[in-house]
């Protein structure tokens, strides 16, 4: 076929869908055994539709996106289905046509823009190309280019194509990666988890971007993502995949307003939202693990983890019923799901009401410097916290913002500069943690991020735990036996855990691991550095319920970092806000969310996609945080801040951290009353 | 097409222990493994009951039988005083096999040692012994060697050291980069944050991570051993006359090629190679399976 033909036949009339998948099935061949990845799924994109696949890790969403391009692994073959692009068969298609089919008609953009461009040609080069494999001219291909990345909005975009990719930054990187991806004008646009690398704030410009563009370019989008609220917000339609399977489908907010497949209601419960908090109750769960690839379940794919499962979940798979219009359930019970009953109690074991105010930490001063290439970054500038007996401090703000470097100041891991004071109880500690006594050890740990990381994968589970027992809590013999019982029961371990080493074991287990040796030797406060930003969602809130828990019953300080918002405030008393190693506001968690609040925390707030729908008036926040090696002057903040004063004091002073209100520190040059009035309006929709 | 296999991303199946095999199973299972551990294990139980094995005594000379060509009698025939040749080849693994397992050992202990110090503790140390090593790996192995053996004189022991501590900085530098990528790691912060002193997270924390490094390290350095051994007993340094060493045989015997009796060098210089390469058959399998 040349390309002309090919052409001929992608202008099909506007009634063809630009995909439709019928029934497909993909096969990974995995040391000798056959395991199917993905089963009878079938769904349609229409013309200048947006339909998003949200699912868990190991759901096959990616797969979907690599079958249609037959991108598949070598390893890895559709066994059975039929898939339609714009009218063609990706499946028939030669090496040739497949190119064809590749450079005009499908895009794809990943998750990690870093990885998509190579690094060794000039941006420029690299989007003009695009144009160039399509036929153009090398001197129109390079107009064409810089055309495209001002569509995409960068603002300079001549001296952007003379930088190579590791000059910008992840928000700039994507941006090319959808210029390229935009430039061949597909039919079809795959973003495979396209903000999942960014910060929220650059999420949000991006996500902004990709909706302008999908109406100027009449392209119809697969967006992929396991953030409900990203889909919620880009897609028109929504498909809910789990172990493989197609579970529920229908319009985006009717599925996430109204789901129909216990699935999509276990999912949906388990995010903390509409400012749910967790005085107010646990967090719903999902029980269980995902079916193991190449599981010969004969029922529905989710009967082992549902609790409504009846005899005949478990004996034949559920056909997909129709729920409404244009919405499906693979579900025979889905007229029970609005009613669906709880994993997990709602019920707390109610915290003894935390004693009025007890300091435990107070930080005063705290400074870090880095030298980096002969320049001094400030990642920390006088910071001054107090962390009360008992409760949750959250932290947030962008990455770069000086979140980590706080904590890592707190548990002794780097040294704060000369004249920062961290106190325990009123004493000074040492600024590194080799020269604290085992007692001030002991009272500061934490839980990272990511517990691959965190756990030594060479050591046993028993091993992991019992060390900060003998280390810190004393304890041998009998005694670390016994403590050692309770411990893995209060992270609801099993005992069968403690032979296996964390490579055995699933992200939620291995992060349960971690938080047990967090409490192993009997912490005051422990940092919860991204505790759940590395696991799923239905494993996350079994994670936050622990910790809620835990928090309870020891009377344990967090200093919780996330740069999820809703995760907390769902887990906050208080909450600090970074913005280059300053704080910019800090008072108690349901203050900070309401307005009025610093124009900084406005915007955090504002570009976090919500499932119940968008804000009505959102402030966005431009561009990247700036270097700390060069902050901006006066108020650091004032290069972005939509709500910069005129009179040019923000540019010249900085405004001093004050108290706006009891317990509601903000650092800002405007008038608390006039934050207020600006910030009216969105106070209604909290 | 991509060229790639990978997994599904799916990996609760192994969340449960089941599914995965124990990294021998996984050598077992891959041929090269199996021929090159099969010549290996010859060898070692030639070095072990070599005398036994034997057919005749390899130090007996037989002045009316010299320079004979391979027979059934004399398999790989007889050199210059008569020895039988294939005897010779049997009991000669023993010394190559001794030396450049203890000076591999040797080599490797102290290595791993200076690169968890170097990659952990950085800093000066880092740098000093970082450029230390650099000057020593300037110099060619076997000059180094043969500097050393001069200023010592020979003997076994010699050799092992010697031949140990010139291997040290090159297992220094692999292993201190594999430190390096560790160092990376939040488990050390946690290590710290019990209140481990360095040589705890050196050596308890660190060490059990860098182990396959560490092991592929040793049997690539086990192969290069053997050729420093050979080499360092045909310039005469090694086991001396007359008992039987592959290296110093064949360096006797050389000068009689091209009166044509091949076989008195060929047969020594053959066993080297079979014992390198069975080396090297195994090393690599054990680095593929690491890396799987």
């Amino acid at each position: 076929m040349t390309a002309t033909e090919i052409a001929a036949a992608g202008s099909v009339d506007d009634l063809t869908p630009t995909l439709r998948v019928e029934h497909l099935e993909v096969t990974h061949r995995v040391r000798g055994n056959d395991r199917r990845a993905l089963r009878d799924v079938s769904f349609q994109i229409g013309r200048r539709e947006s339909y998003g696949l949200v699912g868990e890790s190991g759901s096959g969403k990616s797969t979907v996106a690599l079958a249609l391009t037959r991108y598949l692994p070598r390893n890895g073959r559709v066994t059975g289905g039929q898939i339609s692009i714009n009218g063609q068969d990706p499946l028939a298609m030669n090496e040739h046509e497949l190119r064809q089919l590749r450079a005009r008609t499908v895009s794809m953009v990943y998750q990690e823009p870093g990885k998509a461009l190579n690094p060794s040609i000039r941006i420029g080069r690299q989007v003009a190309e695009v144009y160039e494999v399509a036929g153009l001219d090398r001197s129109v291909a390079q107009d064409k280019a810089e055309a495209m990345l001002r569509t995409v909005q960068i603002s300079d975009p001549g001296r952007v194509m003379g930088l190579y990719p590791h000059q910008i930054s992840g928000g700039m990187a994507q941006r090319v990666v959808i210029a390229m991806a935009l430039a061949a004008e597909p039919a079809l646009l795959i973003l495979d988890e396209p903000t999942t690398a960014l910060d929220a704030t650059v999420e949000s410009e991006v996500l902004d971007l990709v909706a302008a563009l999908r109406a100027d370019f009449a392209t119809s989008v697969l967006f992929i993502s396991h953030n409900l609220a990203v889909i919620a917000k880009m897609c028109d339609r929504v498909g809910v995949l789990y172990a493989g399977e197609l579970l529920e489908e229908g319009p985006a907010h009717q599925v996430f307003e109204e789901p129909r497949h216990p699935y999509t209601v276990g999912l949906l419960r388990c995010i903390p939202r509409r400012g749910q908090r967790k005085d107010a109750g646990r967090l719903d769960t999902i029980p269980g693990f995902l079916p193991s690839p190449g599981h010969t379940l004969p029922g529905c794919v989710f009967a082992p983890r549902c609790p409504i499962a009846e005899q005949r979940c478990r004996e034949a798979p559920p056909p997909a019923f129709p729920v409404g219009p244009g919405r499906t359930s693979r579900c025979y019970l889905h007229d029970e799901t609005s009613h669906l009953p709880r994993n997990t109690p709602v019920e707390v074991e109610l915290p003894s009401s935390r004693e009025a105010t007890e300091t435990v930490v107070s930080l005063r001063d705290v400074s870090k410097t880095f030298t980096h290439s002969g320049e001094a970054v400030r990642a920390l500038v006088g910071v001054n916290l107090d962390l009360e007996r008992g409760e949750t401090l959250g932290l947030v703000g962008e990455s770069g913002s000086g979140k980590t470097t706080l904590a890592r100041a707190l548990l002794g891991l780097i040294a704060p500069d000369d004249g920062s004071t961290v106190e325990l109880d009123g004493t000074a500690l040492a600024g590194q943690a080799k020269r604290r006594p085992r007692e001030q050890l002991k009272s500061l740990q934490i839980v990272f991020q990511n517990p691959d990381s965190a756990l030594n994968r060479r050591h046993t589970v028993r091993r992991l735990i019992s060390r900060p027992l003998s280390r810190l809590a004393g304890l041998s013999g009998e005694r670390l036996r016994e403590r050692l019982n309770d411990l893995v029961r209060s992270v609801r371990l099993e005992e069968r855990h403690l032979s296996l080493r964390p490579s055995q074991l699933s992200g939620g287990l291995k992060q349960r691991v971690a938080i047990a040796r967090a409490f192993g030797g009997g912490p005051r406060i422990v940092v919860c550095d991204e505790p759940t930003s590395a696991l799923d969602v239905s494993v996350q809130a079994a994670i936050l319920n622990l910790l809620a828990d835990l928090q309870a019953k020891e009377q344990v300080t967090y200093l919780f970092i996330s740069h999820d918002l809703g995760v907390v405030r769902y887990l906050s008393d208080r909450i600090a806000v970074l913005y280059l190693g300053r704080i910019m506001e800090l008072g108690p968690a349901e203050t900070v969310f309401a307005a009025p609040h610093h124009p900084y925390t406005e915007a955090l707030l504002s570009a976090v996609p919500s499932i119940d729908g968008q804000r009505a008036d959102r402030i966005r926040l431009h561009g990247e945080i700036p270097s700390a090696a060069n902050p901006p002057s006066g108020c650091v903040f004032h290069t972005r801040c939509p709500r910069r004063l005129s009179s040019g004091v923000c540019e010249t002073t900085e405004p001093p951290l004050a108290e706006v209100a009891p317990g509601h520190l903000m650092s800002c040059h405007i008038p608390i009353d006039q934050l207020t009035i600006l910030q009216r309006v969105e106070q209604d929709s909290d | 097409m991509t060229d790639v296999v990978v997994e599904p991303t799916t990996s609760v199946a192994v969340a449960h222990g089941r599914g995965e095999m124990p990294p021998w199973r996984l050598l077992l299972r891959r041929p090269t493994f199996i021929v090159g551990a099969a010549i290996l294990l010859f060898w070692v139980i030639c070095a072990v009951f070599g005398h036994a094995i034997a057919p005749q005594d390899p130090l007996a000379q037989q002045l009316l039988a010299t320079n004979k060509a391979p027979s059934g009698a004399h398999w790989f025939g007889t050199d210059q005083l008569g020895r039988d040749v294939f005897s010779r080849v049997i009991v000669g693994a023993r010394t190559i096999l001794v030396i450049s397992f203890f000076a591999t050992v040797l080599g490797t202990v102290l290595g791993t040692a200076l690169g968890l110090i170097m990659g952990y503790l950085g800093g000066l140390i880092d740098t000093v012994a970082g450029r230390l090593i650099e000057a020593v790996l300037a110099l060619p192995l076997v000059i180094v060697a043969f500097l050393f053996l001069v200023a010592l004189g020979t003997s076994p022991l010699t050799m092992i050291v010697v031949v140990g501590l010139v291997f040290t900085p090159l297992i220094a530098r692999t292993v201190r980069s594999a430190v390096l990528v560790e160092r990376q790691q939040d488990y050390l912060d946690s290590a710290r944050l019990l209140g481990e002193n360095r040589s705890y997270i050196m050596f308890v924390e660190v060490l059990p991570n860098v182990l396959p490094v560490v092991l592929v390290e040793f049997t690539v350095r086990l192969g290069y051993a053997i050729f420093a051994i050979a080499s360092l007993s045909f310039l005469g340094f090694g086991v001396q006359p007359p008992t039987p060493d592959w290296g110093a045989d064949i360096s006797v015997n050389y000068g009689v090629l091209p009166a044509g009796y091949w076989w008195m060098v060929l047969f020594p210089a053959l066993a080297i190679a079979s014992l390198v390469v069975a080396i090297n058959l195994v090393t690599d399998s054990i680095e593929q399976v690491i890396a799987s």
